[in-house]
């Protein structure tokens, strides 16, 4: 994604940059995600370990346990969530952990879904930055 | 905001325009407004209406959930249909099975305080659809919990869209949800076949397999609708370890098993009179895949305990009920523990709902299974609240896909997949101790 820019579908909007974690397969929040870290706990997920605070998250889309998007907005209170999330497909409930924080904290990660070829285009490491409208940009 | 964006896209009725107004109380203002959101992310044309609610806000993750209870207390909230709890952080029935902080505790209690506020019936179940009254065929509803969701969609035939924490809340409050997912006919239908039909019949009819069958499914076919071809004697008990399974390593909300449960008399009809998108055939090594993953401990299957598969090993724990212990399954454990009761060395627990709880008692079941050394623990569960005495790092033994999923990263736990007997010998043994008639 060299200096291109992608445009997503906002689920959640707002504003937030950081280095992409990018995972290949999903993960679930809730027993994937330990809220006061930020690590990825899941241990047969292959990037247990990482941390997913202040990361742009790039993964497929979320599984498992509809208490995910409790553990995002624990996240998102504690300042241990993604500084945004980019899924390739919808998942209703990270965007609605991110639509609660809202009302909440008045702050979340912004929650946008690109199409494949886009999402496939994003690199692990590469500093990028989601603007309110769902545009990415390559901010290194 | 997003809420403003889709205000124009979401056709709204004048009652649901006056709640988002706060005519109706803050507390519905603020549950319209995530709705509204929500129904943006859906794609959905409207809201519908619906009969009731499931609830797993109760559960305490952390302060951020009690913030947003304590949000809708101060505003007023109230269930405007029959809603229902799912587990809470505490046994309240049993105050000395918490082994957390007081301050954990008492922020669990006043979680689960704010959702009996706001009108909920305290049942605490992750299977609520095991208690009366449970939701009618067709019947739309607002569920979260994922066990729960796929059991109302897949063997009640209720209609519900895969909703999680505090989406639930506003349903119950504003009786309104997005119209979308699973709650519309046509997104119901079966996409991805896992044919069954060349497994041996045992193993087709093995009630312990459905959670292997179930995680196996839930890896296979993520967001999808998948239709189980092959299937045989499933009861209701086992429909749900089967989807509890499916919903922990998959997204599944809805499975179709074709001649058992209602949406599915003929793979023609499950499948919506449309081809399948994929077939999946199922042979005896994909069984032996799924119940591997269900295992964490290194070197199950191969030679970790000494036998083939991982007899030997030491047997920290054994936690049963995830779902919730239904009265069946306490009858089939009894006599199994009364014939093999555990080695003092093992800690076994058992979560389970009051109506079961209350069957259990009047059986005298209960005082039986305390004097053998069987806890039974209710309204919470052990991979939710700090319930289990053996400091983690140990091994758990259980028959439940979920727990096998979630005891790792949640409790610290290396996990050992087996059957209600196998779970129960081990235990006797301190060790794990393996059916060579089961073993595929």
């Amino acid at each position: 994604m060299t200096g291109v820019e992608l445009e997503g579908r906002v689920l959640v909007g707002g504003a937030g940059a950081g280095s992409v974690l990018r995972l290949e397969e999903p993960l679930s929040f809730w027993g994937g995600v330990d809220p006061v870290t930020g690590r990825i706990i899941d241990r047969r997920h292959p990037r247990c370990g990482a941390s997913v605070a202040g990361r742009v998250l790039v993964m497929p889309y979320g599984r498992g346990s509809s208490s995910s998007s409790s553990v995002l907005l624990e996240g998102v209170r504690l300042g241990t969530a993604p500084a945004a999330v980019v899924l390739r497909e919808l998942d209703g409930i990270l965007a609605l952990g991110a639509a609660v924080a809202r009302e909440l904290y008045e702050r979340s990660p912004p929650v946008v879904v690109l199409a494949a070829a886009d999402w496939d285009a994003l690199r692990e490491g590469a500093e990028v930055s989601v603007d309110v409208n769902g545009r990415l940009r390559n901010a290194g | 905001m997003a809420a403003a964006n889709t205000l124009d896209t979401v056709e709204l009725t004048e009652r649901d325009r006056a709640m988002l107004a706060g005519e109706l109380g803050e507390a519905a203002a603020v549950a319209m407004r995530i709705l509204v959101t929500m129904a943006g992310v859906y794609g959905a044309e409207r809201l519908l209406d619906i009969e009731g609610a499931h609830i797993d806000g109760c559960l305490y993750h952390g302060d951020s959930g009690v913030d947003f209870a304590d949000l809708l207390v101060a505003g007023g909230a109230r269930v405007r249909v029959p809603t229902t709890l799912n587990v809470g952080g505490l046994d309240l029935l049993h105050p000395e099975e918490f082994a957390g902080t007081a301050e954990r505790r008492a922020k669990a209690l006043r979680l689960m305080e704010c959702y009996e506020e706001m009108g909920c019936r305290t049942i605490w179940t992750c299977a609520p659809y095991q208690t009366t009254p449970r939701p009618a065929f067709g019947q739309q509803v607002a569920w979260a919990e994922s066990n729960a969701i796929v059991f109302a969609n897949s063997v009640l035939g209720a209609r519900t869209h895969r909703y999680g924490d505090f989406i639930d809340i506003c349903a119950a409050i504003t009786g309104r949800a997005p119209a979308v997912g699973l709650h519309l006919e046509e997104n119901r239908r079966g996409q991805v076949v896992f044919d069954l039909r060349s497994l041996p019949h045992a193993f087709r009819s093995a009630s312990w397999l459905l959670p292997a069958i179930g995680y196996l499914v839930g890896e296979r076919c993520g967001n999808r609708v998948p239709v189980l071809l092959g299937l045989q004697e499933a009861n209701e008990d086992g429909l749900k370890a089967l989807g509890a399974a499916a919903a922990s390593s998959g997204a599944v909300a809805l499975f179709h098993a074709v001649g058992i449960t209602p949406e599915a008399p003929t793979l023609e009809a499950a499948l919506g009179g449309k081809d399948a998108e994929e077939w999946i055939e199922i042979g005896v090594s994909d069984l032996r895949a799924g119940l591997r993953s269900l295992s964490t401990v290194p070197g199950m299957g191969e030679a970790a305990g000494g036998g083939p598969h991982g007899e030997g090993l030491t047997i920290d724990v054994v936690a049963l009920g995830s779902p919730h212990f239904s009265p069946r399954e306490f009858a089939e454990l009894l006599p199994l523990v009364e014939r093999h009761p555990p080695a003092g060395s093992v800690e076994f627990v058992v979560c389970t709902n009051r109506l079961s709880l209350g069957h259990l008692e009047q059986s005298g079941g209960l005082e039986r299974l305390r004097a053998l050394g069987v806890r039974v623990v209710v309204d919470t569960c052990v991979v939710v609240a700090p319930i289990l005495r053996t400091a983690a790092g140990g091994v758990l033994m259980t028959n439940s896909g979920k727990f096998a999923h979630y005891a790792p990263g949640n409790v610290g736990f290396d996990v050992v997949f087996g059957s209600l007997a196998e779970c129960v010998r081990s235990a006797q043994a301190g060790r794990l101790w393996r059916d060579p008639e089961l073993w595929p």
